[in-house]
């Protein structure tokens, strides 16, 4: 058993190792998106249960037995008012600065891009993105065609559009941001393992062939991309 | 106070006359009620048309992606232009909210009647865009810089927007002014009904919001025709500009919706639970007006994606997150009103029983998009898209329609109570059920909003399933909905000749609307006699503990 593993380990690559070393220190936001998102449903599944008993119980217990018969409800007081109103207040005040001090944790893996990221330009185009690699290899891409980054680096994508408002957006990792005329945007990510599925796909409107804007970005072994990135390059 | 009455009978003149010409409150509002119900059923099946074509991979419906963005183009601006906001403060503020004070018209009642005129006008342009060849098809959002290179013609958008917002700023004056200067002798403010208070606020909204909304698509007609840049990068202007104007105002007019929609919630409830309006001044001061003024400084979570600087994203994180408080003051108000009620059921009732759903669910669901690294994947998914017709469309329009039930009998003298006003509300709420919940589903996972396919997710599954299953299951719910609302209809027609006759208040309400006028109200609203009420007099006073 040992050996199949130290196998399939030498299969995956020593390549890897030196990418992953890095990885391990450098955030990954589309993990952290998860947590998160744990969290925040955690936390409003509990106050929407909460309530939701409350309303099926009120709405059940208190029918009226007569036409005739009205509410017992008494008048509140002036402090029982103000505290009905102060109370809640802070409850939520307190769960949303909580939220917020959450979201503003994430929101800084989102931002901060590492310093050794490989840097890829975007340019989108009704209806396509072309990406410029750091060699200067242009690629186009599409369902069929993916583009490639090495696993275990990450990659910041820096983007503008030639004609109208597009987004890059990107569902396996957790992230989006808009392609604009005259402004440059980023993101970045940390493909930390291999995989052949990440769809890239336009996610504002931009006209006719808007759901059909989009490619795949495979995340591969180091080796495999610079087979593919020397390829793309002899053929460009 | 004027006490002229504005419709009083000339046997000589002609139906059809009298309801063109005229300036009666309650008539214009059931013209509002009437075109508002029109735009409704047009835009309904642009929604089926959209879930249809989503039912499978590939193009079955539409010829082309253009055609199907200009379904989706009408469906989301007369839904929101043409139905909700005059179906809210058209219709029902028209009819009611001078009834509920005691006036016998609005403030100015021909400017009224302009006001509806201009929204029937605004609604024909937005309809001729099925005759001409160039539809728009730039969404209800109409960014640019394709609104301004794209082919078709923006222009219909541009004045679509610039008459329904001039109909809504007169709208607004004449409300504000009938309710500050018209409301019945002897009637302070903490004794308005909170539907009352919900309408000034949104016209409040109105007043000082649409303006900016006017200058973003007057300069999009600029650009567009007359070659100004001012969205134009390439020659010195900004692209996000717009996008900041736009949901400066787009924002703000959720609420314009979503007030008047909790206000007709609170009237059926306190008077269906025969119970005083739990913690009045709180809803009033802190729901309310907490809302109003948090409105204009959280537009930009409607740009989390877009680019704009990091720390303008987290502080409008934290500003969208505390509108929690002042709805969840409204939201304890609203559950706080049940308690320890006295609660009889009818029509109204279920539909506002559903509405305190759809509000946790609608409400509870948009914490994740305050949250801008939630949203930088959430966004434009059918995440998205799920929460904010769960929130705006149907919270809204079920309290609309519980609203309408509930007011019928004042309106025609019958009630629309019965087994097929009770199977459409079931087949209405079990639809939008079965049609958004897949959407959030597959949202989370990635769905794309604004896709007429999604070929390039043939392989995703989701909890075994793939996007096509969930699609479909959606269209189905859109089916149900369709039912419902033709059976709703039939039903409202029906009803309003054959109904059951209904006594002047039938539902035991303190409101001045059933203690004080006949059903329906005859011209001036009020006979003889004007209204008077004392200091201890409330439209919600049911017990005296």
């Amino acid at each position: 058993m040992k050996k199949l593993l130290s196998a399939m380990m030498g299969l995956t690559g020593t390549m890897m190792l030196s990418g992953q070393a890095v990885a391990q220190d450098i955030r990954n936001p589309a993990a952290e998106w998860e947590e998160l998102w744990d969290i925040v449903i955690f936390d409003i599944t509990i106050i929407g249960v909460i309530m939701a008993i409350a309303a099926v119980f009120f709405l059940i217990r208190y029918r009226a037995n007569s036409p005739d018969q009205v509410g017992s409800a008494r008048k509140l007081t002036t402090v029982q008012s103000i505290s009905f109103a102060l109370i809640p207040a802070a409850i939520f005040m307190a769960d949303d600065f909580y939220l917020a001090a959450k979201g503003w944790t994430v929101w800084n893996a989102y931002r901060n891009v590492p310093e050794d990221a490989m840097e890829v330009k975007v340019t989108a185009y009704q209806w396509y993105f072309e990406f410029e690699y750091p060699d200067g290899t242009l690629v186009e891409a599409d369902m069929e065609t993916p583009i490639k980054i090495p696993v275990g680096q990450p990659v910041v994508f820096r983007m503008t559009s030639e004609d109208v408002i597009h987004s890059f957006g990107l569902p396996h990792y957790r992230v989006k941001e808009d392609i604009m005329p005259g402004r440059q945007t980023y993101v970045w990510i940390n493909p930390i393992e291999t995989q052949n599925t990440a769809i890239l796909q336009c996610a504002e409107f931009c006209g006719e062939a808007h759901s059909q804007m989009a490619n795949l970005i495979h995340a591969v072994p180091q080796e495999e991309y610079d087979a593919w990135i020397a390829e793309v390059a002899a053929e460009g | 106070m004027s006490t002229q009455t504005t419709t009083a009978g000339h046997a000589a003149t002609p139906a059809w006359k009298e309801w063109i010409l005229t300036t009666d409150h309650k008539r214009i509002g059931v013209l509002y009620l009437i075109g508002s119900m029109a735009a409704f059923a047009v835009a309904g099946l642009m929604a089926l048309i959209i879930r249809a074509e989503q039912m499978e991979l590939g193009m079955q419906f539409v010829e082309s992606g253009t055609e199907y963005n200009g379904y989706l183009y009408f469906h989301g601006a007369a839904m929101i232009l043409a139905f909700l906001i005059p179906g809210l403060t058209g219709f029902a503020a028209n009819y009611f909210l001078p009834l509920m004070i005691g006036a016998r018209d609005v403030a100015f009642p021909r400017i009224n009647a302009f006001s509806v005129w201009l929204f029937y006008f605004a609604i024909i342009l937005a309809l001729l865009s099925f005759v001409i060849p160039d539809a728009p098809d730039i969404m209800w959002t109409g960014y640019p810089p394709y609104s301004i290179t794209t082919s078709a013609n923006t222009s219909f958008y541009v004045f679509t927007v610039h008459m329904l917002g001039f109909s809504s700023i007169l709208g607004a004056v004449n409300f504000l002014v009938t309710v500050i200067y018209m409301r019945a002798p002897g009637m302070g403010w903490n004794q308005l009904n909170i539907f009352v208070w919900t309408t000034i606020a949104a016209f409040v909204l109105q007043l000082i919001f649409i303006p900016v909304l006017a200058a973003a698509v007057t300069l999009l007609l600029f650009d567009k025709y007359l070659g100004t840049h001012f969205y134009d990068p390439s020659a010195g202007g900004d692209v996000l500009l717009y996008q900041n104007l736009f949901w400066f105002y787009s924002h703000p007019a959720v609420y314009v919706i979503f007030l008047p929609a909790v206000g007709i919630l609170f009237d059926i409830i306190a008077t269906m639970s025969k119970n005083r309006v739990f913690n009045y001044k709180a809803a009033v001061y802190a729901g309310i007006w907490g809302i109003v003024g948090i409105s204009g400084i959280v537009w930009v979570h409607h740009l989390y994606i877009s680019g704009m600087p990091d720390w303008i994203r987290l502080g409008h994180m934290v500003t969208t997150l505390l509108i929690s408080i002042p709805v969840g003051i409204l939201t304890l108000s609203l559950w706080g009103t049940l308690y320890k009620g006295a609660i009889s059921y009818n029509t109204a009732m279920m539909y506002a029983a559903s509405c305190l759903y759809l509000i946790l669910l609608g409400g509870l669901t948009g914490i994740p998009l305050a949250i801008p690294s939630m949203t930088l994947h959430l966004s434009e998914t059918s995440y998205v898209h799920a929460h904010f017709h769960f929130i705006m469309a149907l919270f809204s329009a079920f309290a609309l329609f519980g609203g309408i039930y509930y007011w019928f009998p004042k309106m025609t003298g019958r009630f629309a109570d019965g087994p097929m006003a009770t199977l459409s509300f079931w087949l209405n709420f079990i639809g939008v059920n079965v049609t958004f919940w897949p959407l959030f589903i597959i949202g989370k996972e990635g769905m794309p909003r604004r896709y007429w396919d999604y070929e390039m997710f043939k392989d995703a599954q989701v909890l075994g399933y793939s996007f096509e299953d969930f699609h479909k299951v959606a269209t189905l719910g859109a089916l149900l909905i369709a039912l419902g609302m033709i059976l709703q209809f039939i039903n409202f027609i029906w009803a309003a000749k054959n109904g059951k006759p209904a006594p002047a208040n039938p539902w035991n309400s303190k409101s001045l609307e059933w203690t004080h006028t006949a059903s329906p109200p005859g011209p001036g609203n009020f006979g003889d006699i004007d209204v008077e009420v004392d200091e201890n007099w409330s439209p919600y006073e049911y017990n005296n503990k």
